[in-house]
């Protein structure tokens, strides 16, 4: 096994722990760190991919401003664990059996996908970025533009609901 | 080298416990979190992508998903606080103003 291989697996059990561990905590605090876990390890899994500017982007955005987001929210809303309660029927009965499932179908179809297994040449982990900032400022500049009147509009919304009373 | 379907299957888990997570939590700050697990699931599946088909499509896409995650957390911890000075709740069954 080289070592791409280990780091993968190590990356890939703490995503899939943190991840377990966010849905069973009953703190919500306890659940933002977990979510934070997931968010690191991600963020190695894409430098494993050769996306070093997105492992960069998912800690400073991630990890940074959207954790910090929950985490004041949590504190701000001083939110003390959730008293457990039985889930519906509706999600007994038709949600959890509905999301095995769909769990059990697509891994089904990851292992028939006849496409090669092994990841293809990639794109020189030197050259991506660049190459990334190329593409982003000339074919997509379009939607790019676009999320930044997407980024207006949701700061906009969070300050007015934040303040209002309504 | 790792397989891509390595990388699908590590997607595929994540995007089914958050899946769960949405479904049996109650407290609407944590099936939020769960929401952001789900898009980081397709964050892993379009960035393997990308690099199985040596394309950078994927990545870009990915930077657009984790763009409107950013947006759809500020939008939705801001009516989270809302609701809560209304109603003194973060349960999300306490959240039945429209149901009939």
């Amino acid at each position: 096994m080289s070592a791409e291989t280990i780091l993968f697996f190590v990356l890939a059990a703490a995503a899939l722990g943190g991840a377990v561990n966010l849905i069973a905590q009953t703190h919500p605090i306890h659940s933002a760190l977990s979510l934070i876990v997931v968010m690191v390890a991600l963020a190695g899994i894409y430098l494993l991919l050769g996306a070093e500017l997105l492992a960069a982007v998912q800690i400073i955005v991630y990890a940074g401003a959207i954790m910090v987001l929950f985490v004041f929210t949590i504190m701000l809303l001083n939110a003390g664990a959730e008293e457990r309660t039985a889930i519906s029927r509706a999600a007994t009965w038709l949600g959890l059996p509905f999301a095995v499932i769909l769990t059990v179908v697509l891994g089904w179809s990851i292992s028939l996908s006849q496409a090669p297994t092994y990841a293809g040449p990639g794109v020189a982990m030197a050259r991506a970025s660049g190459q990334l900032s190329q593409l982003l400022f000339t074919s997509y500049m379009f939607p790019f533009e676009l999320t930044s009147i997407l980024i207006l509009v949701a700061i906009l919304g969070a300050v007015v609901l934040a303040k209002r009373d309504f | 080298m790792i397989p891509t379907s390595h990388y699908l299957v590590v997607s595929l888990l994540l995007f089914t416990t958050g899946v769960i997570g949405v479904l049996t939590r109650r407290n609407v700050i944590i099936v939020l979190m769960s929401i952001e697990l789900i898009l980081n699931a397709v964050n892993i599946n379009l960035v393997a992508f990308s690099q199985h088909l040596a394309s950078l499509d994927g990545q870009i896409f990915a930077i657009f998903v984790i763009t409107d995650a950013a947006a759809e957390a500020a939008v939705g911890l801001g009516i989270i606080i809302a609701f809560f000075r209304n109603r003194q709740t973060l349960l999300a069954d306490e959240m039945d103003l429209l149901r009939w």
